[in-house]
């Protein structure tokens, strides 16, 4: 494990695994949005708006995904104190919160058409929000204390700590949307889906998982560069480039 | 698309909804360009960094001797 | 054990005793930040009414957050923190010790005084005790998950605006409860469903916080 879990091994590891994620991330990718846009019929009750779907729920997917992921990295870099998991933790949460931003945004312009405002406080655009805050809390920690190592311990467990909270933060504010929910407000009630609707959205969630797959190592081999910059093996490598 | 011309005007008006959804198509697309391109930019920056460092290094010890 | 957990929290209870202006500090706080909305939006009782438990909640929030640096900063700067992470003790016991008595310096207060801001804010008579019970049940899960952030952040210079980054989020579910039962006290229904969760989320954060603060401050505060 420790020899696995090497920062040179990774760094040869990854540099064969991103050309195979980039690539079926880019097909899947091309060919969701082909059937999202092209193949899928207009919905009966929300034309063609609801095509805003197949970017927003596999965000939407993707943004706690990526938390949950993060979190178990973490708390395996601070049980078996492996630095490879505290480098992955830490690479993640940049790319989940840019996937809870987009959540966000494209949920709220899927709103105006439906409910005639840009932001309803609608219990998954909601929870949504305080995702966001949860992310920027890991990272402002990351990047408050100085030293390395104490920053990926302390970060990770805010980051196990956050993860035992969301089911918590998920049903309370359900709970409190369900008090306050006036009769006007529209869900984002899924209605029963079309298999051509099903589909595409089921092959664009692959996608975003195979373009996390990509980014998070291509960020964590940036990591694993800048941190063991004094080591002998990347002066070695960089010296050839 | 049986048969027929593929209407490209008709697919771009989304049936009134065009500014929603391709708004929210662009910023997708925006967002994995700006995913993409951020880490290789790191990637120069830690890359150069290191070559400067290793560069420094190389003229303490020519001075050293 | 139970002895280690008794002589720490009278000894805190003594220093803080010790610096009685800074004690009151939280308490003034909570009564002038709720102040500040009939102020800021109207004095009319139909509003304040309406606004009253959400304010309520909202300023004892933030009071406590704002009470929460004097945890461990001091006992961090002044090496006592060191001292009590080589005890023989555990160290989950003696950070209940010390978050215990940070909630009687600050969130009992807080619920004792509590009554007088809900007439202040036109609550009425008999949603007053489910306002204190909320308190008295809430209180204690934000001393409680706010010293997982000040351990987490104890090392880190001005982590002011850091902790309340961190800790704000978590607080959520109990602002939405404890804000809730008041409401609907007001209404003069049931409030038992609001309490139980309030409960449980006190049993489990009773459990599993001073875990977190121990292992928190093993990480970030040895030096």
């Amino acid at each position: 494990m420790q020899r696995f879990s090497s920062p040179k091994h990774f760094f040869e590891m990854s540099a064969k695994l991103i050309p195979w994620f980039a690539v079926s991330a880019l097909l899947l990718g091309v060919y969701g949005f082909y059937m999202g846009l092209f193949v899928a019929p207009t919905d009966y009750q929300q034309g063609e708006s609801y095509r805003i779907i197949f970017v927003h729920v596999p965000a939407a997917w993707m943004s706690l995904f990526i938390y949950v992921v993060m979190a178990i990295s973490a708390a395996i870099g601070l049980i078996w104190q492996i630095r490879l998991a505290d480098t992955i933790a830490a690479a993640s949460a940049p790319i989940g919160a840019w996937f809870t931003f987009l959540a966000l945004v494209t949920g709220s312009l899927w709103g105006k058409p439906m409910w005639g405002t840009y932001w309803v406080w609608d219990a998954r655009l909601t929870s949504e929000l305080i995702l966001l805050f949860l992310y920027f809390g890991y990272m402002a920690l990351q990047s408050a204390i100085e030293d390395q190592r104490t920053a990926d311990k302390a970060s990770g467990l805010l980051a196990i700590v956050g993860v035992v909270n969301i089911p918590i933060i998920h049903y309370s504010v359900e709970w409190w949307n369900t008090l306050h929910q006036g009769a006007t407000v529209a869900k984002f009630d899924k209605p029963s889906m079309h298999i051509d609707m099903l589909i595409p959205l089921l092959v664009l969630a692959v996608a975003a998982k195979l373009f996390y797959a990509t980014m998070v190592l291509v960020r964590a081999r940036n990591e694993v560069l800048y941190r063991d910059r004094n080591r002998r093996w990347v002066r070695e490598l960089i010296e050839k480039l | 698309m049986n048969g027929s011309e593929f209407n490209w005007s008709e697919f771009l008006h989304m049936g009134g909804y065009a500014v929603f959804v391709w708004t929210s198509y662009g910023l997708t697309l925006l967002m994995v360009v700006v995913n993409i391109v951020s880490p290789i930019i790191e990637r120069k920056r830690v890359i150069a960094r290191v070559k400067r460092a290793i560069k420094r290094e190389a003229l303490r010890e020519q001075n050293k001797s | 054990m139970l002895k280690a957990f008794y002589y720490l929290l009278v000894r805190d209870l003594r220093l803080a005793f010790r610096s009685r202006h800074e004690l009151a500090n939280p308490l003034i706080f909570f009564v002038l930040v709720v102040t500040l909305f009939p102020l800021a939006v109207a004095p009319s009782e139909d509003l304040l009414r309406v606004m009253a438990p959400g304010v309520i909640w909202v300023s004892a929030l933030l009071s406590v957050l704002l009470s929460l640096d004097r945890l461990f900063k001091q006992d961090y700067e002044d090496g006592s923190l060191d001292q009590l992470m080589l005890s023989p003790n555990p160290l989950v016991i003696l950070v209940l010790a010390k978050v215990s008595a940070h909630w009687l310096l600050t969130g009992l207060p807080l619920v004792l005084i509590a009554p007088l801001l809900g007439l202040f804010m036109y609550v009425p008579d008999e949603a007053l005790g489910v306002l204190v019970l909320s308190l008295l049940l809430g209180t204690p899960v934000l001393s409680l998950v706010g010293a997982i952030g000040v351990s987490l952040t104890v090392a880190v210079n001005r982590g002011g605006v850091l902790l309340s980054l961190i800790i704000l989020p978590l607080y959520i579910p109990v602002l939405i409860f404890g804000a809730n039962a008041v409401d609907v006290a007001s209404d003069g229904l049931s409030v038992r469903g609001q309490m139980l969760f309030l409960g449980a989320m006190l049993a489990l954060a009773l459990s599993l916080a001073p875990l977190a603060t121990a292992v928190a401050l093993r990480i970030t505060a040895s030096r």
